[in-house]
């Protein structure tokens, strides 16, 4: 975060409860800077839109302040606040034509009808929409809809937009075109986005920086690789991609590393020491699948331990190996499917090495 | 291959029927099953409710009466100029119809069709055709003359020549305050003290204008709340909404006497908080008052529900997404919400008008003199007048025009837009 | 087409009657009337009795809210399935001049007074003005006002009731110009038995009419029967007209501070018609004439507050079967001499131009 510049949004210390009893978000801060990309990552109910509702105003904070370019904007309400949104439904009014939608924040704001038409037709044709200005929203397919819900939080120009899994309704296909098209918009316009959503590839695609939500609480804030590569606990380490987790009691620590004893008898192995607690604490160690090396010799890893082949998924470019080791049969390693690699059996025994470094000793 | 493929060659299913034939066959079971399915309601309609309107709707322009009853006296007057006092002949066939119609006991009917036409005529046939047992032979015409004054003026010869055709536009000049006049046979208009039936339409129709207007007011913000309640509160208060379709007619409008009258419980408390003074309490009830506050009770969940129901479908996101783009709420509100709630308005108001036009049991029990509207009278002629062209003509006049608003709606808002929920 | 339809229901009423008889006397009849008090009065002074003495024939007891409409439209179709009505004279007579209800032979098809009088010569004079109508009681449409309205005045005239400023407050009337406009113009100082004359003239019209509206914005219309005693006992008026059956149940039953305005009472008659084309006509006839008996007809004023309408009734009429009242005050035939009759032919031949004019007139301000 940057000293010099002001944070075009700051969440300070913000609290939301609907009931009065259960916190929903539970001192929540976060700085956005100008330009900047950030995505809300979490499970439902984890609390994320309700923040990017209370950025848009719709929600009143509980306690705490936010901030919009330096201005605290809990009493500023929604209308006058200028924040474009895109909804999960995209919310396009059913009984105005394309060109309407997008003409609608134009003319609340007082624009003249040259000007807006410039503007409207401007818009469409930034996201390809450029002959459908007269049509419905009704008449257009899930992706057109979503492309002029995009471009009508833009065409006035906020400096910021929030987006609400705005790819949610889509097929599989059409999300990742679109996930292109946003964020090419967003390197273009060099608008500041805030997205929330519960998919982690829109999020690790996407973003400069990524929040992970989970009960009511931030559970990293982190660019993707960061994010993926250095979790900072088991929930984060489990949320982001795919993770092998052992555990352990922590016997010893040195440095920035730990030994840990495994439970279920694979022994004692090194870990890089993240977020443990005292020598005798119970740890979650995380390693991702493709940081581990399969059939390798003993000595060439910093651990290495035996491990039983209990099911082979051929997948092309690599074959996913189930195996159980330290008895922990869901542990997974991606075997690529290249010369030079070990070709595994089922039910044969193997050896499974990693490095230090790419094993997270984390939090139970 | 080629040949194929000419415009207008049939094209043909695999077994070598045109394509069309197979299909029909195909479509045929589910057509059969279709019909089977509305049978009933289809029967059922029929019989309750179009041909009894059709058969209304004749009686409004049917004639029957002299031309059957008197068939006689009609055939001697087809000849008849109007000009001078008809002759014997015409009274010579007047005696044998009035004999047989005596005999037969149905003279009595012509009597009430003339009458309609002219005060008196009634008795001057019911009381004619007793004395006219005794006429044995002629001359008739000084004996007829002597039965009845009315004989004697011309006015009562043209009304039953008037008279002896078919069909009549009669019971429709009678439903628009108009009339033939009996001397000279024009149409004019009725005299100005028996003008009702035009003022009773035009009131009838503003007064479901305002009740309808007001329904509007008064259910969308109820409809809004419950729409945007949580489902266990917007049960609860849709139980209010419906109660007055739960309590018998005899029940609310006891309830409404006791509100509304000068010493109910409305007016006690407009007088303790001195709102008004002891003295001049408010008129509330037996006047378009009355009327209006007691039929608007009644058909307000007929504008709560379809308002309701389309207010439902509209997901706050929209009001929302107003606000994101810089709409204040009352902008918001009127260019994004209400256009998406105008088919439920539409639906709410059409049901709510029709309802009132037609309402009548209501603005008699609490609407005093200005509770008259024009279904009084329809009811009235139907069931105490007896005068049922006159009830058909004013029922067709009703239906004809409720027919053309309709159509004005269709044509301004669109019938597909309409949602009863 | 239609006399086709005639005939042939001709036909099958003849077939049903003819098998009526040979399976002797079990015949259910559909007696229809006003329904509540006054059908109760009349179940328990004819019907049971008669079922008693006849156990083969069942009355059924059916209400209706007058008029002649449902009536109309059984004769219309040919299907009949009411076998006796009662009817107020009006209907009566409009009835009759349609051909819906059978003439009777009063004499011959009636049962003779106990000392031997003919049936014609029984029943009160004037009250059979319908050669298809059998008369049963004597009601009359009347005022009645609140006692404890005027401090210790008392109205005694139909002119007090025109009179807002000696008697202030509502009145509430019938909505309909019957009886209100024969009131107008005793008010206005008609004698009683010129009053339709007076009402045949034009002039006698506007009279009427002008007199009424001298009290129009001190009135409320009613159109059930139930609203007048109600609207005086919530003192919303202080003069109503009702029937005078009403009114009795007021003042006795419910001890209401109302009192009963006899003068200018209009009395009007309450009888049996029986339909044309009935199913069951010769069974019918049998219990009208044991229903209009001189002890029957008596016995009925022990129920209800109407006057029999034999003369040789009336020494028989005694106490109410439950309040143990005499009944002797509180029939209008004991004021008869202050009353007059509708007059009904007059009516039948203006009845729907001045309903016309009265609604029209009731719309102007």
């Amino acid at each position: 975060m940057s000293e010099t510049t002001e944070p075009l949004v700051r969440f300070d210390s913000v609290q939301k409860s609907y009931d009065g009893e259960i916190l929903v978000v539970k001192d929540f801060n976060l700085d956005v800077a100008k330009g900047e990309f950030v995505t809300m990552l979490g499970p439902s109910g984890s609390g994320k839109t309700t923040c990017l509702m209370m950025l848009a105003g719709f929600e009143p904070a509980t306690h705490g302040e936010i901030y919009l370019e330096g201005v605290p904007i809990n009493n500023v309400p929604p209308h006058k606040r200028g924040i474009g949104m895109v909804f999960q439904n995209y919310a396009l009014f059913p009984h105005m034509t394309v060109a309407e939608n997008l003409a609608f924040p134009l003319e609340v704001r007082g624009l003249g009808k040259s000007e807006i038409s410039d503007k409207v037709n401007k818009a469409l044709d930034m996201v390809r929409l450029g002959g459908f200005g007269d049509r419905r929203p009704a008449q257009l397919s899930g992706g057109q809809q979503q492309r002029v819900a995009v471009s009508r939080a833009l065409v006035f120009e906020p400096s910021l937009v929030l987006m609400d899994e705005p790819l949610g309704a889509l097929d599989k296909n059409l999300r990742e075109e679109m996930q292109y098209e946003i964020k090419h918009i967003h390197e273009n316009l060099q608008v500041t986005m805030v997205y929330v959503t519960h998919d982690q590839s829109e999020a690790l695609t996407m973003s400069n920086r990524i929040a992970v939500f989970d009960d009511g609480i931030v559970q990293q804030l982190a660019p993707p690789s960061e994010l993926y590569e250095k979790p900072m606990n088991a929930f984060v380490a489990g949320f982001i991609g795919e993770n092998n987790r052992l555990y352990g009691e922590v016997k010893e620590i040195n440095g920035d590393y730990c030994q840990v004893e495994l439970e279920g008898g694979g022994g004692m192995v090194k870990a890089l020491a993240v977020n443990i607690g005292g020598v005798g604490s119970r740890t979650t160690l995380s390693l991702r699948p493709e940081r581990t090396t399969i059939g390798a010799a003993k000595e060439s890893s910093t651990n290495s331990l035996e491990a039983k082949v209990e099911e082979l998924i051929y997948l092309g470019d690599h074959i996913r190996s189930r195996v159980s080791l330290s008895g922990n049969d869901q542990f997974i390693v991606k075997v690529p499917n290249s010369h030079g690699h070990v070709h595994l059996k089922e039910g044969e025994t193997t050896q499974i090495g990693w490095e230090a470094d790419d094993c997270r000793a984390l939090d139970a | 291959m080629a040949d194929n493929t000419t415009a207008g060659e049939v094209v043909l299913a695999a077994d070598g029927l045109p394509l069309k034939a197979s299909l029909n066959r195909a479509m045929r079971k589910s057509r059969r099953r279709a019909l089977f399915l509305v049978a009933p309601l289809f029967i059922f309609v029929l019989f309750s409710f179009l041909i009894p309107i059709f058969d209304m709707t004749m009686r409004s322009v049917d004639n029957w009466h002299v031309s059957t009853l008197m068939p006689e006296t009609t055939k001697a007057l087809e000849g008849w100029d109007g000009e001078a006092m008809p002759e014997e002949p015409v009274f010579a066939a007047l005696i044998l119809d009035l004999k047989a119609g005596a005999i037969s006991r149905e003279i009595g009917k012509v009597g009430t069709r003339l009458n309609y036409e002219k005060s008196g005529l009634r008795s001057m046939i019911t009381s004619s055709a007793r004395k006219s047992k005794k006429v044995t032979e002629g001359p008739y015409k000084p004996q007829v003359l002597k039965m009845h004054k009315r004989w004697k003026e011309l006015e009562t010869w043209k009304v039953i020549k008037r008279n002896t055709a078919p069909y009549t536009i009669g019971y429709y000049l009678n439903a628009v305050d108009m009339k033939y006049d009996n001397k000279t046979g024009d149409i004019v208009m009725q005299s100005e003290d028996r003008q009702i039936y035009t003022t009773l339409f035009i009131r009838t129709f503003a007064i479901s204008l305002a009740i309808t207007l007001i329904c509007v007011v008064l259910a969308y913000p109820i409809s809004y709340l419950l729409a945007t309640l949580p489902v266990r509160y917007s049960n609860l208060l849709m139980i209010f909404v419906l109660l007055p379709f739960w309590t018998s007619l005899l029940v609310r409008t006891t309830a409404w006497i006791a509100m509304l009258q000068s010493q109910g419980v409305l007016n006690d408390l407009f007088v303790f908080v001195g709102l008004v003074d002891d003295a001049d309490r408010l008129q509330l009830i037996h006047n378009l008052t009355g009327t209006i506050i007691a039929m608007t009770h009644i058909l307000l969940p007929f504008m709560v529900l379809p308002l309701f129901s389309v207010m439902k479908t509209i997901p706050p996101s929209y009001m929302r997404a107003a606000l994101s783009l810089g709409a204040n709420p009352v902008v918001a509100f009127v260019r994004v919400y209400m256009p998406q709630t105008l088919s439920g308005i539409g639906a709410g108001s059409i049901l709510v008008f029709i309802l009132s036009i037609g309402y009548y049991i209501t603005p008699a029990l609490v609407g005093g003199t200005d509770g008259t509207l024009i279904s009084n009278q329809i009811a009235y002629h139907m069931q105490s007048s007896l005068n049922w062209g006159l009830a058909g003509a004013l029922g067709a006049l009703l239906l004809f025009s409720v027919l053309a608003l309709y159509l004005i709606y269709n044509k301004i808002v669109g019938i597909d837009n309409m949602r009863l929920g | 087409m239609n006399k086709l339809m005639k005939m042939s229901a001709l036909a099958v009423a003849g077939v049903a009657l003819a098998g009526m008889a040979s399976t002797a006397q079990a015949v259910d009849l559909n007696v229809v009337s006003w329904g509540g008090a006054y059908t109760a009065s009349q179940i328990n002074a004819y019907h049971k009795p008669y079922m008693k003495a006849n156990p083969g024939v069942k009355l059924n007891s059916l209400d209706y809210s007058g008029g002649l409409a449902e009536m109309r439209a059984q004769t219309e179709s040919g299907n009949v399935t009411w076998d006796l009505v009662d009817v107020v004279l009006s209907d009566a007579i409009t009835g009759c001049d349609e051909g819906m209800f059978r003439p009777i032979k009063i004499d011959s098809e009636m049962a003779k007074a106990p000392d031997g009088t003919p049936a014609s010569k029984d029943f009160l004079e004037g009250t059979l003005l319908s050669e298809c109508f059998v008369p049963q009681i004597i009601y009359s449409t009347v005022f009645a006002y609140r006692a404890d309205a005027w401090g210790g005045k008392k109205p005694t005239t139909m002119a007090d009731v025109f009179d807002t400023k000696k008697f202030p407050g509502k009145r509430t009337l019938q909505k309909k110009p019957v009886n209100n406009l024969e009131w107008a113009l005793l008010a206005d100082g008609v004698p009683l038995n010129k009053i339709y004359d007076v009402l045949d003239t034009d002039a006698g019209k506007d009279r009427a009419f002008a007199k009424l509206a001298t009290i129009k914005k001190d009135v409320i219309w009613w159109t059930e029967g139930a609203v007048p005693p109600q609207l005086l006992a919530d003192g919303e008026a202080v003069f109503g007209t009702g029937y005078n059956g009403r009114w009795f149940s007021a003042i006795a039953e419910e001890k209401q501070p109302f009192a009963m305005l006899w003068d200018g009472q209009v009395l009007d008659i309450d009888g049996w018609a029986v339909p044309a084309k009935g199913k069951n006509v010769a069974a019918v006839m049998k219990f009208v004439k044991y229903a209009t008996d001189t002890q029957r007809l008596a016995d009925q004023a022990k129920y209800i507050s109407y006057g029999p309408a034999r003369k040789s009734s009336g020494p028989m009429v005694s106490k109410h079967a439950t309040l143990g009242i005499e009944m002797g005050p509180h029939m209008p035939t004991s004021f008869a001499d202050q009353g007059f009759l509708t007059n009904f032919a007059w009516w039948a031949d203006n009845g729907d131009e001045m309903t016309e004019r009265f609604n029209a007139w009731l719309l102007k301000n």
